[in-house]
């Protein structure tokens, strides 16, 4: 609850919604009549339209990337630390522009929304989402917005997944790409990890085949589960054991005692658990743990990603760090090779931090500082 | 004009190697630094190159540089690199420094058709005499590490590497040594002895 707000905010923001009636073809073949996508913007746009940068959000991520919306609210957006005037993304230079991805539930057209054709909500009938369709229609808010060519795509995890789309979708529409913890295409473990998730939300008596909107209700510890297990993959076992370790909460393992006893980390993560149940929509989940799993980059390729990065235009900057588990250092180099054998230019740099998948949301003196100097090159290129 | 500029904090070994790299080629720099040398070649002969560098604070020289630099340990070898990917592989100063020259070596030679290496000559007569003389191991300006702390681990002279190049197959295109107080007659006459800093510009036998 901050009377002030802090002077590398980018202050209180409200965001806005683009409407758009041109029908959609998504990838699978259905057709949206009309969509909605809500949208944050940091940031002034200069005269010749040159400063943009597109933020695409992750798997629970949003539109809201930085500042306030409220002066009460106890956390800014989900991007905050590398958002704003003097930050990585220098609002002094860009504006910026965020976007919650179509099959969202923070207001884009999704789930929740209604169908006009039975005038009641999706639920489980919203179309299947892919990445591509998201960068189609972050390609049409682009065009509402005026912005022909952004002069960076920027994404982690499944936001880098969109960025990586867009430098082969839309090649001539963006001078820079920057990916950080992300990956061509998932693992085996990894879809197994979400497909766990999605069992514990359909295995809640709640659900209801996904129409719990209808009965007035929604699966809520099935997907406090789906999220904890979520929670599990994005730390690193050295993050866990530091913050938690073996802690009690509460009872105590002296002989004769019989209370029932309670670790930190079960208290934490059932927290963060139900923090995220409360606002977050199960069919969303599903869809969006979907598009993350069908995503793979060289798929019509042939399968080949240096082939695949050869219809790319622009330059690459790649970001992973040392104990994500979920999108190993590994799988940066496989693209950063692929890119590299496609003549591409690019730079990536491999972070230490003990904090796993997270660590790109958190801060990190040498990820700020790579990550400023690469976006300050950006601004600088703007100028000459 | 930025030549100049870029001459006066390049190192000597470079500003000699770039002579041998063709405007517009594709070069792969294996321990970049701060990437002068790459910028330099990205300046004034438009090549198309990747540097090499395992140091955060050279890595984000390079950044500032706008060069395309990639975090990557060079002891874990070229294997992610094909074949004559590259017109030349450039390695300066840093042979010594690895836990197998002769494969790095080889690795170079797979992945660019041709390559550079720079490295110092320890059979330099001030490393020969602070040997025989002193009888320990030489501590110069340019080597100015203690034997137990020193990240050249691997040391060799201008006669050793010739002779690794013969067993190897290896071409020797050019060889040139260099010193910070250069007497042309005397490393003209016995490289070995009078060169401080050595390099050579090599390609496969029959390449």
């Amino acid at each position: 609850m901050p009377n002030t707000l802090p002077p590398d905010s980018v202050g209180l923001v409200t965001p806005q919604v683009m409407h758009c009636t041109e029908p959609l073809t998504l990838a699978s073949g259905k057709i949206l009549d009309e969509y909605q996508l809500v949208y944050e913007t940091y940031g002034e746009l200069n005269a010749n339209r040159s400063n943009a940068v597109l933020v695409c959000h992750a798997l629970s991520g949003s539109h809201h990337a930085a500042g306030y919306h409220r002066m009460e609210d106890r956390k800014p957006g989900w991007w905050d630390n590398y958002i704003g005037p003097g930050k990585a993304i220098d609002t002094n230079h860009f504006f910026v522009v965020c976007p919650n991805n179509l099959g969202g539930c923070h207001g884009s057209t999704g789930p929740t929304s209604i169908n006009p054709a039975t005038g009641e909500p999706w639920g489980p009938d919203f179309p299947k989402v892919r990445v591509r369709d998201w960068v189609h229609t972050q390609a049409r808010l682009a065009d509402y917005l005026g912005i022909e060519q952004w002069a960076a795509v920027v994404g982690g995890s499944l936001g880098g997944m969109q960025v990586t789309r867009w430098a082969l979708e839309y090649p001539e529409r963006l001078r820079h790409a920057v990916v950080i913890a992300s990956a061509m295409k998932l693992s085996a473990q990894n879809i197994a990890f979400n497909e766990t998730a999605r069992q514990a939300i359909m295995a809640d008596p709640n659900f209801h085949g996904g129409r719990y909107l209808a009965h007035d209700t929604h699966p809520k510890s099935g997907l406090a589960v789906a999220r904890m297990i979520g929670h599990i993959t994005y730390l690193s076992d050295h993050a866990m054991g530091e913050k938690f370790g073996r802690e009690l909460r509460s009872g105590s393992f002296t002989p004769g005692n019989d209370e029932p006893v309670e670790f930190q980390v079960e208290s934490y993560l059932r927290y963060q658990g139900d923090v995220f149940a409360n606002t977050f929509d199960a069919n969303s989940y599903i869809l969006m743990t979907r598009a993350l799993d069908y995503f793979d980059l060289a798929r019509e390729y042939d399968h080949d990603p240096v082939a695949a990065f050869s219809h790319a235009r622009c330059r690459f900057f790649v970001v992973s760090f040392s104990t994500d588990w979920r999108f190993p250092a590994s799988r940066s180099r496989e693209m950063v090779n692929a890119l590299m054998g496609a003549q591409q230019p690019v730079t990536y740099v491999e972070i230490e931090s003990s904090y796993g998948h997270d660590a790109f949301l958190l801060p990190n003196e040498r990820y700020r500082r790579a990550f400023t100097l690469y976006m300050a090159r950006i601004a600088r290129e703007m100028q000459s | 004009m930025n030549t100049v500029n870029n001459n006066h904090t390049m190192r000597l070994d470079l500003s000699e190697a770039q002579h041998w790299i063709a405007p517009g080629s594709r070069v792969l720099d294996l321990g970049c630094g701060d990437g002068t040398f790459l910028k330099h070649l990205r300046d004034t002969k438009q090549v198309h190159g990747y540097g090499l560098e395992i140091g955060p604070e050279q890595i984000n020289a390079c950044i500032e540089k706008g060069l395309n630099v990639i975090e990557h340990d060079l002891d874990l070898g070229l294997g992610n690199f094909a074949d004559g990917s590259f017109d030349t592989v450039v390695m300066a100063q840093a042979l010594q420094t690895m836990n197998y020259p002769h494969v790095v070596l080889d690795e170079m030679l797979r992945v660019g058709k041709e390559c550079i290496v720079t490295f110092p000559n320890f059979g330099h007569w001030k490393a020969r005499l602070h040997l025989a003389f002193r009888g320990r191991m030489p501590v110069s300006d340019l080597l100015p590490y203690e034997w137990y702390d020193t990240p050249n681990i691997h040391f060799c002279t201008v006669r050793d590497f010739e002779i690794l190049c013969a067993e190897k197959n290896i071409t020797v295109l050019h060889r040139q040594v260099v010193n910070e107080q250069s007497s042309r007659r005397l490393k003209d006459l016995s490289p070995n002895l009078f060169g401080e800093t050595a390099i050579y510009h090599l390609c496969r036998n029959g390449a």
